[in-house]
């Protein structure tokens, strides 16, 4: 084991935990500074905040990620046990009915803070890209919703496969994105699409916590005398 | 300096800080919903309703399961003559003027309706059924217009078919050729489930492309009348409801508004958007709306709406009273 400290200097400070010099480089060096700079842990996880924070629509964001974390929850059990497991077992029935709300609640409060970022202009002074992401994860979900509805493997599943088919068929990616084959459905549903939103949901919370909440229109940033 | 390019110290000079446990608020959120998923999971359950099947269509109607048998047969179903991406037709084909991305996308998921839906599933079930065998051979020996009028002769026959207690369909007697016999087997297939199964059989062992068995279904009659029982048929805003009393996909009520409203439901259309293309029309207006909301923070007029329309006012009441409250302190101090 080895430290940059000469020994008996006396500081016992691991080198690993002091902020990178100015003079280091290299990949991870440069990488740790841009951390450091845009999101120091006093912003990650802050004791402060700014006291017009103190509105309902402030906890839209926070409840939709609480319900995003039940949702994969819930989808992890029903992906471990098989997608017939629910159709014939009580437990299962259950747990697909935490699946059923869960999205129900995940939509509600996530149209909820759009709404409410939309009335508050959360865009402004340099959190555009928030917004953009924002969206981006909106309709990433809707199609995420679209996948777990064709595998339910039951009526509804058919009737909106059946129907889903002739506007995506229409747009020339039929063969691509086809809703009549549960194994695609399955794959997308259950892996690739809950992921992406989940590491654009972090990426959307990153940014957040890297900009800061937005002031409040009509109270714009005082200029500097 | 642009607000923008800031630090936060200097972004909220004057903004009173309060104390803020983040954490807590993320640890009590996620109990609450937890909460909330719990109880309406234990009171209300999920919806359920069983899917249909081959075997349960053709029990619960079997002329329609015919009627639509044959019709795959003679090739004149929806699904016959759908175009991309299933076939070369071009009778479910939508285009806006110069733009079919449909037809330009071509033929990816290949279905031949008389091979795939009648004639290989009873191919496949001939073992032991000298009958059928000799039915299917005549059938495929036959020149195309004699088929087609047997066809046309059983369609009309089955206007006037009754069907017995034990679910049997007697059609009047008349010029079938085998076409009787091949309707007859695949009847009794559907019944005891087995044209299920035919259906997704292909040439390897693992299967979960339901393509053929579904498609089949959507050119009956049968899944669209339990549709219409459930209120999900588009002209019930169906794309966003759900089986039941449950609530459905309420996210989607502004792409199913378009199919609600002309152009979009109109046969005689506008800008050359009508019934024809609805559902090119709808996803393009889609996109383009989900463009502009992508956008918003960029384009003069909509991002401005939140300064003519004060919502925000109601958001941050507080601190804009705090605002009023500390001017009217700042105006009563000044001489």
């Amino acid at each position: 084991m080895s430290s940059d400290s000469a020994p008996g200097t006396g500081d016992p400070t691991p080198p690993t935990a002091q902020p990178v010099a100015d003079d280091e480089t290299g990949w991870t060096a440069s990488v740790r500074r841009r951390v450091e700079k845009t999101l120091p842990i006093t912003e990650l996880l802050p004791t402060k905040q700014p006291a017009y924070i103190g509105s309902w629509v402030y906890l839209f964001g926070v409840v939709t990620i609480a319900a995003l974390f039940w949702l994969v929850i819930s989808g992890v059990v029903l992906a471990f046990f098989g997608s017939a497991w629910w159709h014939v077992s009580s437990v299962g029935l259950f747990f697909n009915s935490t699946h059923f709300w869960s999205v129900q609640m995940f939509f509600i409060f996530m149209v909820l803070h759009l709404w409410g970022q939309f009335w508050g202009a959360g865009w402004r002074d340099g959190r555009a890209k928030t917004w953009m992401v924002g969206v981006v994860i909106f309709s990433i979900s809707v199609g995420t919703a679209f996948t777990g509805y064709v595998i339910q493997q039951n009526f509804d599943s058919q009737w909106i496969a059946i129907n889903a088919k002739d506007a995506i068929n229409s747009t020339g990616f039929g063969g691509l994105f086809n809703a009549l084959n549960f194994g695609q459905m399955y794959g997308l549903h259950v892996m690739l699409m809950p992921i992406g939103v989940t590491l654009l949901v972090v990426l959307h919370i990153i940014q957040v916590r890297a900009k800061g909440v937005v002031r409040p229109i009509d109270d714009p940033m005082p200029v500097a005398p | 300096m642009k607000a923008s390019q800031v630090d936060k110290k200097t972004y909220y000079r004057g903004i009173a800080m309060m104390p803020y446990d983040l954490l807590k608020e993320v640890t009590f959120a996620t109990l609450g919903i937890l909460a909330v998923v719990l109880v309406l999971s234990a009171v209300l359950s999920s919806p359920d309703v069983p899917s249909v099947t081959l075997q349960s269509w053709s029990k619960a109607n079997p002329v329609d399961f015919l009627t639509t048998a044959s019709g795959e047969l003679s090739g004149s179903t929806i699904v016959a003559g759908y175009g991309p991406p299933y076939n070369s037709g071009s009778g479910s084909v939508q285009s806006w003027g110069p733009l079919s991305p449909q037809s330009w996308a071509g033929v990816h998921v290949p279905i031949n309706p008389p091979n795939d839906f009648v004639l290989q599933p009873l191919t496949q079930a001939t073992a032991g059924d000298a009958e059928l065998a000799s039915a299917l051979s005549t059938y495929q020996s036959t020149s195309g217009d004699q088929q087609q009028k047997w066809l046309a002769n059983y369609t009309t026959g089955l206007g006037s078919a009754t069907v017995a207690a034990d679910g049997t369909v007697t059609v009047p007697a008349g010029d079938y050729g085998p076409v009787s016999v091949l309707m007859d087997r695949m009847l009794t297939l559907a019944r005891s489930g087995g044209l299920d199964a035919l259906l997704l059989t292909s040439d390897h062992f693992y299967q979960t492309d339901f393509s053929r068995p579904l498609l089949f279904l959507d050119d009956g009659g049968y899944i669209a009348d339990l549709a219409t029982q459930q209120k999900l048929i588009g002209s019930d805003w169906g794309v966003m409801n759900e089986t039941g009393r449950y609530p459905g996909s309420a996210w989607l009520w502004l792409y199913t508004m378009w199919y609600q409203i002309p152009p979009f439901n109109s046969d005689t259309g506008f800008l050359g958007i009508s019934a024809a293309n609805t559902d090119l029309a709808v996803v393009g207006v889609m996109l383009l709306l989900t463009a502009l909301l992508f956008l918003v923070p960029f384009i003069p007029g909509l991002r401005d709406i939140p300064r003519w329309i004060p919502i925000h006012k109601l958001i941050w009441r507080r601190h804009y009273a705090e605002m009023r409250r500390q001017a009217a302190a700042g105006a009563q101090k000044s001489p």
